[in-house]
Order: C-alpha cells, then structure tokens, then sequence
C-alpha cells in the first residue's frame, strides 16, 4: 500500500471505540499472563503429555498446511479465474467451514468418513481406518483451514487482474507456463498469508477434533484438547500450555509480516 | 475481491450475531415477585434434576428453578469464580471436596445418589464384547474418560482392581463424548454410567459387569454459603434427598448411595 502525500485527518471519535476494542483483545491475553507459574513453567510444559501434544499440533497442522495449498490454490483458481453456472453457490460452500461452528463441522466429517459414514465403509474395504487416527485430525484441520486460504487467495488473484497473464499467453506461453511463471509470483504474498492463516487455524483446531478424531495423547490430542483436558485437574498447567500456543501463533504471525504477507 | 470480502464480512457478522443471541437467561420475563433458584448438576444429573425442578416449581408458587449443567469440575470452577448459584450437586465426592474447601459451601453436604460404570456397545455388538476382560481383546475398539475427569478416574480404579488393563483409542473428556462415539459406532465399546446406558434407550446396549462394583461414584448434593435464598435452596435438597427425589433418581437407574 503506499501512502499519499496528503493524510486525511481521522475522525476523533472515531478513537474511543478503537481504544476500546483493542483493549477487548489484548487484554485478555494479558490477564493471562499474569496467572502463569513463572517458577514452574518449564516443569509446567516439558511434561510428556504436553511435549506429545505439542508435537502433534506442529505434525499436523504442518500436514493440513500442505493439504489446504495443495487442493486451495487450484480452488482458487478455478474460482477467481472461470465463470460457470453455480459459482456463486460453489463459492458459497467452499467459504461455510468459516461460519459453521467447528463441532457441527465435526459431526459433518464422522458422518462421511466415520465408520458407517457415507464413505466409511468403502475406506474399510480398501483397509484405511480414519477413526481415531492423526489423519482424522489432519482431516478434521484441513476441513476447518481450507477456506482461509481460498478466501485470501481468491482476493490476491482477482487483485492481482489477468492482464500479465493475457500478455505471457499472447506471448505463446502455454497455460502451465502463465500459471507457474506470471500468476503464482504474483500472489506468492497472497499464497503465504493464505498458508499461514490455515497454519494458525489449524493449530486452534478444537471442535472438529474432539467430535472427529477423539483424543488420545500422541494420536489425536493435540494442544488446544491438551488444555482443554488439563483445566479439569491442573489449572496452572493449563494456562502455561495456553501461553505456549499463544507463542506459537505471535512467532507465526509474526514470520508472516516480516515476509510482507499479511 | 470487493464482492467476495462483502460476503465474508455479512457471514462474520450474522456468526457473531447468532453467538451473541444465544447466551443469556432473562429472568425479568418470568412474572412479578418470582424468586430464581440456581441449581448447578452434574451433567448426568439433566433428566432427573430437569424433572424434579418441575416438581419444585408446581409445589413453590413464584419460583422458577434454573439449572446449569456441566462437568464437575467446570461448575466448581465457575463457583470459584464467584457464580452466583444457589445449590451445588456433583457427581464425585472430589469434586465437591473442592467446594467444601474453598467454604463455598453451606453447611455438610449430603450423598443423594451413587453411579456405577457398564460397558456400552452399539445394539448390534460388532465387537462381540460380553464381560469387561474383553475389552482388553486386541482390534477391540474401546473408548473411555480420560483418568483426569470422574469417570475416567472409576474407569481406572476398576482397571486396576480387576488387573485388566484396557488399551483405549481415545480418552475422552465427558461420559457423554464417549456415549457419543459408541451411538454412531465409531466404537466398540465404551465405558459409561449405568444411567447413560438406560438414557440411551435403544440406541446402546448396556452390558454390567461385577468388577464395577469396585468404583462406586457418590454424588454429593449441598445448599451454597453465597445463596441469597437459602431456605428455598435447602429446600431443594431436602426434596433431592428426600422420597420424591429418591423415587426420580431410581427410575433413572442411580442406586442408593452408598453408605
């Protein structure tokens, strides 16, 4: 974005409310800070269960990553760059795991991959049993982050327009060629931004999880059902384990802005 | 991009909206001079209590009874948090240790019920489970409470006395998630509450078994120090423990509790 010349004064009251809201998000986390047994913290997260856990938020949400651009980047595609009967309603699906709570999106999932799920019984027959496995949960993940990276992918293409694209093909180059050298450079901050927010959703992933997956420490306990686990016995351990995930998701966050993508 | 940024920000909005519209119980809507009793119960504790703070409301003219269900542990949370709530009924005796503890209490509290675990399979028994040994067969898919919340912890003791040791492929957080994966027969089996299995109706098949007697869960009931009605809350209990509430708890299939 580059700035003009001229800045245009903001309305004052306009500063309140932003003060306010601000204050809403941060505060929180601050508050959070202060219940954390700093003598203990280390004790706290270097149990086996939370170094499991944590190693399988990482694991999977990295999996889940690679799946969402994998299947988001020929989604987005097909979306910004077609027009076809019924995009519009496409679109629309394509964007309601954003909306739809998490353990609807769960319930969803066991009622097409579960064992007598609309495909449950045809992945028996070939051997692969989802249920209760780290691929319910990248499943369960992918299904919850997909949209995230259609939906900032789609804005950076369409933002993007075609008309390098239209030039490299006039040029002779063939459709591979556009897409691999003009139309993914060109979104690449998009792509990225895209991917970290599916990261970061994945990582947060609960509802779909625990409905889906089930939770089993090194199998299908993740962080955020580690925490949720720990609240009803060890409350200080489940704040120290909450302030991790908080780390994890600025040191992502940031990553991403020091690379321009979001 | 405009368009589609458009439609993201109304489906945002109409997801918080909805989020905002469901919380809250007005209690202003319930008619002049009514008086709130606050019972927070055990989730396993919803059909029973639900049906006896009907029975409160007929007999006590201009009291509404609200209840809030939950884990045990979560209530005592909340009630640790300064929750306004009137009467407190937990499904182990730890969990209303906590509460006695932390003086949130009025007066001793009172066992009106015990619980004992059975074994819940899917109506047509895929597994073939017939006794708690077989639940440590191998490709047996098992599920049950993590050790860290009630159940899971009777779960454990049972294992330990009957020297059975189950291989689960979840631990799952509430008796209710585990009932959950056993009706849409993602599992074998599962360990629940005697009452969970007569709840479920047809939709699990209850299987009991002897080593079960070894972890017997009380269910502690007690009026709360903070209530600002604590005659009618002490009422309540009363009825809890007394014949009508006993009579509701049996049909639900709780036992005596123990002595």
């Amino acid at each position: 974005m580059t700035r003009g010349s001229r800045q245009v004064g903001l309305p004052a009251w306009l500063i309140a409310p932003a003060a306010v809201g601000a204050l809403f998000l941060v505060l929180p986390l601050a508050a959070m800070l202060t219940r954390v047994e700093w003598g203990n913290f280390f004790g706290l997260i270097s149990s086996d269960s939370s170094v499991a856990a944590l190693k399988l938020s990482l694991r999977t949400s990295s999996a889940s990553t690679v799946l969402c651009v994998l299947f988001g980047v020929p989604l987005a595609m097909v979306l910004a760059r077609t027009t076809f009967r019924g995009q519009q309603l496409l679109r629309s699906l394509v964007l309601l795991p954003l909306v739809l709570p998490p353990v609807v999106g769960g319930i969803a999932l066991l009622y097409t991959f579960g064992r007598r799920g609309l495909l449950g019984h045809t992945f028996e027959v070939l051997g692969i049993q989802v249920a209760f496995s780290t691929t319910a949960v990248v499943m369960a993940q992918t299904f919850v982050a997909l949209p995230f990276l259609v939906v900032s992918l789609e804005g950076a293409l369409r933002t993007a327009g075609g008309r390098y694209e239209a030039v490299a093909s006039t040029l002779g180059a063939r459709p591979t060629t556009v897409f691999r050298r003009v139309t993914l450079p060109l979104v690449l901050p998009g792509l990225v931004s895209g991917a970290v927010l599916s990261f970061a959703r994945s990582l947060g992933e609960f509802g779909a999880t625990i409905t889906f997956a089930g939770s089993l420490q090194g199998v299908t306990r993740t962080l955020p059902l580690e925490i949720y686990l720990q609240r009803e016995t060890d409350a200080d351990a489940a704040v120290a384990l909450s302030l991790v995930l908080v780390i994890v998701a600025v040191v992502v966050i940031g990553f991403a802005r020091g690379r321009g993508a979001i | 991009m405009k368009r589609c940024a458009a439609v993201l920000t109304a489906l945002l909005v109409a997801g918080t909206m909805s989020a905002c519209g469901s919380g809250g119980s007005d209690d202003s809507s319930s008619g002049t001079g009514t008086k709130t009793l606050t019972v927070y119960a055990a989730s396993s504790l919803t059909s029973t209590f639900t049906e006896l703070g009907k029975q409160f409301e007929a007999d006590h003219k201009g009291v509404k009874v609200t209840f809030s269900f939950g884990g045990s542990s979560d209530l005592v949370a909340q009630l640790q948090g300064g929750a306004p709530a009137d009467v407190f009924a937990s499904a182990d005796t730890a969990n209303m240790d906590k509460a006695t503890g932390d003086s949130l209490v009025e007066g001793d509290p009172v066992d009106f019920a015990s619980n004992t675990l059975e074994i819940a399979v899917p109506p047509d028994n895929p597994a073939r489970v017939s006794d708690f040994a077989d639940l440590a067969k191998a490709g047996t898919k098992v599920v049950v409470c993590a050790p860290e919340v009630p159940c899971g912890a009777a779960a454990q003791k049972v294992e330990q006395v009957s020297g059975v040791t189950i291989k689960p492929v979840s631990e799952e957080q509430s008796v209710t998630d585990v009932l959950g994966k056993v009706v849409s027969g993602e599992a074998d089996a599962g360990l629940v509450y005697v009452t969970d299995v007569k709840a479920a109706g047809d939709k699990v098949k209850g299987i009991t078994f002897p080593e079960s007697s070894s972890a017997v869960n009380s269910y502690p009931i007690a009026a709360l120090a903070e209530s600002k009605n604590k005659d009618l809350a002490q009422q309540f209990v009363d009825v809890v423990t007394g014949d009508a509430g006993q009579q509701v708890l049996a049909d639900a299939g709780f036992a005596k509790p123990s002595p």
